[in-house]
């Protein structure tokens, strides 16, 4: 993960309010950003909302999974993938999204965001 | 070694192809391009796409940062007007000074004009670049009459441009006696001309013309033989012309007709100085395809990075859709006797015409033309270029449409030599796409594209490397199932059987039980189908539904923008008046778009996620249920008025349309399903156009099956006749459940049918005779569905749980996306167009 010296760590919601298996989408400002909970791996994820290829706010609706050890995210719109981890496109275009790194303390979701 | 600079002019799809074969090779150049054209590289090839709306963004050859990532210059909008061949040095239009170790021509062509009388007026356009389109788009508005000079392929391309702009009386004129004269014969051009016809273009041949009338717009062509043509615009599509003007400024040699002189190794009469693409002259021959551009651009690249490779000329054999007519010409189409024995075939009914040039003993195929049908080119190119020895019946080849085909295929491409080139736009070989196979263990044509960028370009030679993938994938030995994806090593209906033998109910129990990994877009919502087909439980409970497909874990289409439509059931597209007051209410509360479907029902687009739950609150307070449009499940039972009101009508096709509307209402299947009631054989319902349909008849009801609208038109077929109400219910819940259970995923019933052994009779004998014994099973299983029914929305409503999913945001679930935005189009909304894709980094 990359240095969080920077980092502001986000109230994104409680643990309860994320959906298993799937994403919800965070207000914060004026972005969107996709929060997914891969429950069968025990993992968090965030990454940006919007989809590159046609610029929809949509990700945090998509389904996730994995393509060997590598969890992603297909957008509903053209089923686009991208890794949930570096977000990198899966799906062989030169677009990625951004990701964020998450964190649970006291039953809480934390977004980390720049300052 | 010192970095060398080298300097192209002209950044069209060739010149592109040149940075990326010359990066591909080494990094030691320096590579600055100068391009008199606003726009980078873009896809000339599918230049009508634009017409159709296509953005610009997609026809580009490659994205924006592109360039810089790879330290290439780019000068746009800024042409070389002066070159020192002696001094090796160059000055663009904006006067900066380069000089270079090599220099590029790839300066394509620009669209030869004869010099008519009257050319210069208002309304005649040329047909070449994104320019020439905004031109020609921005004039159409007012006119009515279109005509393009020139009957060649790219005057048909234009002629199709029109039409697609709206112009709905278009004429090409062409100066030979026939169309495309390059590429096909009398007979051909006949049969093309009829079916072009039949589409709304009208080809005017054996014409010249004198001169253009008019005051300053165009009014009408006037041609040799007296007669007058009249027009609003006028496209002129009569050939191109090398764009040599720089090269011949600068005493570079061009031939007597136009076009750069160059060597096999691309090299001009000045050996640094190449030139590639559509302004290069060999042999005497200008290659006005992109396949040879590519090559050209390798030779040259290749020279460049001290290799050795020339260029031999090129198989100029092509294939293409022309306004929906499949056109291919391969090898020498025209070749005649004593030279060769032909064989024609020819189909005026279906437009239909095929020409195979045989060599004189009958034993090697030379060339050949396919209009109406061109389905076995590929083949057929392969059988010429590698010398192949025929079979025995040759005819076989084009004309032996038989089941055998796509055996006959396999062992065609087994026979093809290893260098046999497969995709000419890349120049990837029958060895490089097995090899890739075996060595890099692609299974797919998809892992195939990403390793050699085979089938990348035009795409024409896809079905070729898919069945080569298969092929070398046989001969290793590797069985080949239709299995899921990589999670499960299983095809549909065995999972299908599966789950039910194990009673599963869950996605994740039957990832753990059946499968591996944690599942993708591909097994999640297929599993979910399968757990509806099988159990027809509440599809958002237990956990399942974010293995839904999108439109299913919402209960609603997305649609472009983020918002979702909402469709009532209407059965049988029957509707009280109060129903269609609540409908315009709750419409005009949520401010919704409102359309009427193909399926006679209602459809409001323009809804956010927050509001789904309160729209269908107000629907189902009224009386509506949900329309399952979003789910692959019966969508509508469509009906004529039938006996009730119809002078002619024989049966009440309402009342039984409603009725079957609502026994199968909300089945999962592997795909949608259509269905449609007529009272009478005037078939009003257009029942024959549907997965199953049904017509009155004097006895009773005739039963259609396996029709399909959409892409690929196909009428049902008729299952059985003169049967009762009940006798079609049954035949209906045994044909259903069989569907259900067999056909692979995302298959509509017509293809299910198309690949059935035996087709309609043995479906009949299924269906009708039961000869698998299974009628009964599927019977009481379809009666079990049919009483687990619910609304679906009836539910997520009522369900705190789930209806808490219908918000945008968590943290601030109240809160609408104020990203969507819409339009306003005749005094309703509609959705803003796509954003223009950014590449974030």
């Amino acid at each position: 993960m990359e240095t969080l010296t920077n980092t502001k760590w986000l109230t994104a919601c409680h643990v309860d309010d994320a959906v298993e298996n799937g994403g919800v989408c965070i207000k914060h400002e004026n972005q969107q950003i996709a929060l997914f909970y891969f429950t069968r791996r025990n993992e968090w994820f965030a990454t940006q909302n919007e989809c590159p290829h046609k610029r929809q706010m949509i990700l945090s609706r998509g389904m996730i999974g994995s393509l060997g050890e590598e969890p992603k995210v297909a957008c509903p719109f053209h089923k686009k993938t991208f890794s949930l981890r570096t977000g990198e496109c899966l799906s062989g275009e030169e677009c990625a999204i951004k990701t964020y790194p998450v964190k649970i303390e006291n039953g809480m979701v934390y977004i980390g965001v720049e300052n | 070694m010192a970095t060398k600079t080298i300097i192209i002019i002209g950044n069209g799809m060739v010149g592109n192809k040149f940075c990326e074969k010359l990066l591909e090779k080494s990094a030691d150049f320096r590579l600055i391009i100068f391009s008199d054209e606003p726009y980078r590289a873009y896809d000339r090839v599918h230049l009508s796409d634009y017409i159709n709306k296509k953005p610009l963004e997609e026809l580009y050859m490659s994205s924006e940062d592109w360039y810089s990532s790879k330290n290439i210059t780019l000068h746009l909008n800024d042409p070389i007007v002066h070159l020192d061949i002696t001094k090796q040095y160059v000055e663009s239009g904006r006067g900066i000074q380069l000089s270079y170790d090599y220099l590029i021509f790839a300066t394509g062509s620009s669209a030869f004009v004869p010099n008519i009388p009257g050319i210069e007026k208002e309304g005649v356009f040329v047909y070449r670049t994104i320019e020439d389109l905004d031109l020609i788009k921005a004039y159409v508005n007012t006119t009515q009459k279109g005509t393009v000079i020139g009957g060649g392929l790219l005057g048909l391309e234009a002629a199709k441009a029109l039409m697609d702009l709206g112009i709905s009386k278009t004429n090409v004129v062409e100066f030979a006696p026939r169309l495309m004269p390059r590429q096909i014969d009398h007979a051909a051009s006949t049969v093309l001309q009829q079916k072009l016809q039949q589409l709304g273009l009208e080809a005017l041949l054996n014409k010249a013309t004198a001169f253009i009338e008019g005051d300053t717009k165009i009014q009408s062509l006037h041609f040799t033989d007296g007669s007058v043509l009249e027009t609003d615009i006028l496209v002129i599509s009569a050939g191109i012309r090398p764009r040599d003007e720089l090269a011949l400024k600068s005493g570079i040699l061009v031939g007597p007709r136009g076009g750069i002189i160059v060597n096999k190794h691309m090299q001009t009469s000045e050996p640094n100085i190449f030139a590639i693409g559509e302004c290069a002259l060999f042999e005497e021959m200008i290659y006005g395809l992109v396949a040879p551009g590519y090559e050209m651009a390798e030779v040259a690249a290749t020279t460049i990075c001290e290799g050795n490779k020339s260029f031999k000329g090129f198989d100029m054999s092509t294939k293409l859709k022309l306004i929906g007519v499949d056109v291919a010409s391969f090898g020498d189409p025209f070749i005649e006797e004593p030279y060769a024995r032909t064989i024609v075939f020819e189909d005026k009914n279906k437009g239909v015409y095929k020409r195979l040039n045989l060599s004189p003993d009958g034993k090697y195929l030379l060339g050949g033309m396919l209009i109406g049908e061109a389905n076995s080119y590929n083949m057929l190119l392969q059988t010429v270029n590698n010398h192949l020895v025929l079979p025995e019946n040759p005819e076989d080849l084009v004309f032996g449409e038989r089941s055998s085909s796509g055996q006959n295929a396999s062992t065609g491409i087994a026979a093809l030599p290893d260098d046999a080139l497969i995709c000419s736009c890349e120049g990837i070989t029958k060895a490089q796409i097995c090899h890739a196979v075996t060595e890099q263990n692609c299974e797919n044509a998809d892992a195939v594209k990403k390793c050699n960028k085979a089938g990348s370009g035009c795409g024409g030679c896809v079905p070729m490397v898919k069945d080569l993938v298969t092929m070398t994938l046989k001969q290793q030995g590797k069985y080949i199932r239709n299995v899921i994806c990589e999670h499960f090593q299983l095809s549909r209906q065995e999972l299908y059987d599966l789950i039910k033998i194990h009673e599963l109910k869950t996605y994740d129990e039957i990832l753990d039980s059946l499968g591996k990994g944690d599942g993708c877009e591909t097994c999640k919502p297929l599993v979910s189908s399968l757990l509806a087909s099988t159990w027809n439980e509440m599809i958002l409970q237990k956990g399942n539904d974010t293995a839904q497909d999108s439109n299913d874990r919402f209960l609603a289409n997305i649609q472009k923008g983020g918002t979702y439509s909402v469709v009532p059931r209407i059965p049988g597209g029957e509707i009280h008046p109060d129903k269609l007051i609540v409908i315009g209410q709750v419409a005009q509360k949520y401010g919704l778009y409102t359309k009427i479907t193909g399926g006679q029902r209602i459809d409001m687009f323009g809804a956010h996620l927050n509001d789904l739950p309160f729209i269908w609150a107000e629907l189902i307070e009224a009386g509506f249920e949900s329309g399952h449009a979003y789910g692959k499940a019966l969508r509508t039972v469509k009906s004529c008025v039938g006996s009730t009101w119809c002078r002619f009508g024989l049966h009440d096709s309402v009342s039984f349309a409603i009725q079957i509307e609502e026994r199968y209402r909300g089945i999962r299947a592997p795909h949608k399903f259509k269905s449609a009631v007529s009272g009478c054989i005037r078939e009003c319902a257009e029942a024959q156009s549907k997965d199953f349909g049904i017509i009155a008849t004097e006895k009773g009801w005739n039963l259609y099956v396996c029709g399909n609208g959409g892409s690929k038109p196909q009428h049902a077929l008729l299952l059985a006749s003169d049967i009762d109400s009940e006798t079609c219910i049954r035949y209906l819940d045994r044909f259903l459940m069989f569907y259900i259970r067999t056909a692979d995923p995302l298959t509509r019933t017509a293809t299910w049918l198309n690949k059935m052994d035996g087709g309609i009779d043995y479906l009949r004998n299924v269906v009708v005779n039961d000869s698998l014994g299974m009628a009964q099973q599927w019977e009481a299983e379809m009666e079990k569905l049919v009483l687990a029914y619910t609304c679906e929305w009836k539910a997520a409503i009522e369900n705190p749980h789930i209806r808490k999913r219908f918000s945008h945001f968590v943290n601030a679930p109240d809160e609408r996306d104020t990203s969507v935005r819409f339009d306003e189009m005749r005094g309703q909304k509609k959705a803003a167009d796509w954003n223009i894709p950014s590449i974030t980094s």
